[in-house]
């Protein structure tokens, strides 16, 4: 019996693919997506707007205009260049964290405040929006998105689920379930592990043995990549090879996104001085998706500093109209929550209504 | 009509809503060509292929997790956890995801699941199979929990239980499965859920029961009549919600209660049946409302079971001490 190290003879399996530099040269040119230049542009775009709402939702959390808040500086090019490859029918089943995916899914953006304000609206998907709303649960809806993805097989649609979790979720039990699941019913199903390194606090190297969460797919006979997250074509580019394949019907991938979040866990307490140097907070900050891409782009002639101003102030507008919009909505009433609990009130539900929307009325 | 035993009557009604209805899936541990461990889904994957019929991986929380994601695209999947005990693994899929799927979308999506399960004691399982855990399922908004006692309830609530929109807990006593066959019509036919049924009248005393319990309470009302007490006995048949309306009612001509189930005493059903009868029915009563259930120890090993397991004499005994009291 020898012991070998588990990825003995499979390591180029798990390298890290990247196609773009933190210098924004291309260095994989066999890789790079075919997106025109309109594409290039609007992925840009939505990951400058995304750092704006960002720097705003921190700003109106801290005034108390806003809730439950997750930051998401540093993670767009994993969140936005992921949703990219995604069509319009498919299916989104986002974290607590991707609210820009959901946004970009077509959740409008009062109703994304309103989930912060913690407002049952917020949940309310459009009717063509596909999508769950935000999983609170690590790993609930890995388990989920293997459902999804088995329902579209079995009723024939041409659509993939994409769900995303974090380092964390991968230690989850569900992570696994739901990952075995897809595979065993080879359900076209995309799982995103964005690796942003801390669970909270917990450094991922004390999550797990396994040198990458990309690998923890093999033993569930799941193709498995790790991706350079802080590059939006790397990202963008994988999960699109991953979705024809899923389309073609030969079933689920699992996408480790190498990113890094700038911010807290949330802003409700989170200290990241207790667990994060500033070295390391440096580090990352010079492989920022929104610096390389932005490079690539100005040489390409694809985009100015004007441009970028426009769409900074165009964001701040849409964010200010989306705050009055959610302000302008009606108050929760216990009555309402009792009303979306059942299609059919049970028996104590109906008397407990009635006293209800007689304390209402007072 | 026919005669069915309970577990013919289920696996009619799986029958039935699998050709009512394309979008209804039937799956879980062993359920497609072995047809389950106790034969409920027996001969349904040859009937319904596999698409309709079929075996998951073993691991609960995925089965109930894919449950959910399946509800999105508008199926109306039925699983299958083996035995109830296992519903541990599955905890957060059933009350942190099935049960609040249509509250957390606003009513934008919902779960019209229908999770059987085998449960109960009695029939010398090893551990973690027979417990009696809908106490922790009816304190979960959102999910109902139907218990049925008989084959005919069985067909017509599990029917019943499929078309609900919103999810279902549907626990099947395995002491039940076979113990009796009774008239079961072949054509559809549904029971409404969160409606009891009174099994016997009686002017005396009330007998709130459900599962199992349901005929220990009819035997104990049979040896009452000796003494002259008339018991009338009350069939819960959903557990979540409880039909206190019809609990009420009956109270209100016996002036006694004793609530009985297999369940523990701290273990719930029971007890918030006798706070409803005081909040709603105090000035009718004539002794306190008793309760009849296992003791507050884990489910134990089945040498135990009989020692441990109410019965009918538990029942006789508590409805003299309240007509005594």
């Amino acid at each position: 019996m020898s012991f070998k190290s588990p990825l003995e003879g499979i390591e180029e399996q798990f390298e890290m693919i990247q196609i773009l530099d933190e210098n924004g040269q291309i260095v994989d040119e066999d890789n790079l997506p075919d997106l025109s230049d309109d594409d290039l542009v609007e992925l840009m775009r939505r990951m400058v707007y995304t750092r704006v709402l960002d720097q705003r939702s921190i700003a109106l959390n801290r005034q108390g205009r806003l809730g439950f808040y997750a930051p998401t500086a540093g993670q767009e090019a994993s969140q936005l260049g992921s949703h990219f490859a995604m069509e319009k029918e498919d299916f989104l089943l986002p974290a607590y964290r991707d609210v820009p995916q959901l946004i970009f899914h077509g959740l409008p953006l009062y109703q994304a405040f309103l989930f912060s304000r913690g407002h049952y609206h917020g949940n309310q998907m459009p009717e063509d929006v596909n999508a769950l709303s935000p999983q609170i649960i690590i790993g609930a809806q890995i388990t989920q998105a293997a459902g999804v993805a088995l329902g579209m097989k079995r009723t024939g649609k041409q659509n993939v689920a994409v769900t995303y979790t974090g380092d964390g979720g991968a230690s989850q039990g569900d992570f696994y379930e739901g990952v075995n699941f897809a595979g065993a019913y080879q359900a076209p199903a995309i799982f995103v592990v964005q690796n942003n390194q801390f669970a909270i606090s917990v450094p991922v190297e004390k999550q797990s043995a396994a040198d990458t969460i990309a690998q923890k797919a093999a033993a569930a006979g799941v193709p498995g990549f790790l991706v350079d997250g802080m590059d939006v074509l790397a990202v963008y580019q994988v999960v699109k090879e991953a979705r024809e394949r899923a389309i073609n019907g030969d079933g689920p991938t699992m996408i480790e996104t190498m990113t890094y979040r700038y911010g807290p866990h949330t802003m409700a307490g989170d200290d990241p001085t207790r667990y994060r140097t500033d070295d390391m907070d440096d580090e990352w900050e010079k492989r920022d998706p929104l610096v390389r891409f932005r490079k690539y782009l100005e040489s390409k002639d694809l985009w100015s500093e004007e441009k970028e101003n426009e769409i900074i102030e165009t964001a701040k507008e849409e964010i200010k109209a989306a705050i009055k919009d959610a302000d302008q909505q009606d108050k929760q009433k216990v009555t309402d929550l009792m009303s979306i609990m059942y299609d059919r009130l049970p028996q104590n539900l109906e008397r407990q209504m009635e006293e209800y929307k007689e304390k209402e009325s007072k | 009509m026919a005669q069915m035993t309970m577990i013919q009557a289920i696996t009619n009604a799986l029958q039935t809503e699998l050709k009512n209805d394309e979008d209804v899936l039937v799956f879980g541990e062993d359920v497609g060509q072995n047809g389950g461990v106790f034969r409920a889904t027996e001969g349904l994957q040859e009937e319904f292929g596999e698409d309709r019929v079929f075996d998951t991986p073993l691991a609960e929380s995925g089965i109930i997790g894919l449950s959910v994601g399946m509800s999105t695209q508008g199926l109306r999947p039925v699983p299958e956890i083996q035995f109830f005990g296992f519903v541990f693994e599955a905890m957060d899929a059933v009350s942190g995801q099935a049960a609040r799927l249509r509250y957390r979308s606003g009513g934008r999506w919902h779960a019209p699941i229908t999770i059987r399960s085998p449960f109960g004691g009695g029939v010398h399982t090893p551990e973690l199979h027979a417990d009696s855990l809908e106490g922790l399922m009816a304190q979960q908004p959102g999910l109902r929990v139907v218990i049925p006692s008989n084959p005919y309830d069985a067909k017509g609530l599990l029917i019943q239980s499929i078309r609900e929109n919103d999810p279902v807990i549907f626990l099947e006593h395995m002491k039940l499965y076979r113990s009796f066959r009774e008239e079961v019509p072949e054509e559809e036919y549904t029971v409404d859920l969160g409606k009891a049924n009174v099994k016997k009248e009686g002017s005396d005393i009330t007998f709130v029961a459900y599962g199992a319990m349901v005929h220990a309470a009819l035997k104990a009302a049979e040896e009452l009549k000796e003494d002259g007490i008339e018991a009338e006995v009350i069939d819960l048949r959903t557990v979540s919600p409880v039909d206190y309306d019809t609990i009420i009612e009956s109270v209100e001509k016996t002036n006694r209660a004793v609530v009985i189930q297999e369940a523990q005493r701290q273990a719930g059903i029971a007890a918030s049946v006798v706070s409803e009868i005081q909040e709603r029915a105090i000035l009718h009563l004539e002794a306190p409302v008793l309760r009849v259930t296992a003791p507050d120890t884990v489910y134990p090993f089945s040498e135990a079971e009989e020692v441990w397991l109410p019965n009918h004499n538990d029942i006789v005994e508590k409805a003299k001490q309240s007509i005594n009291f």
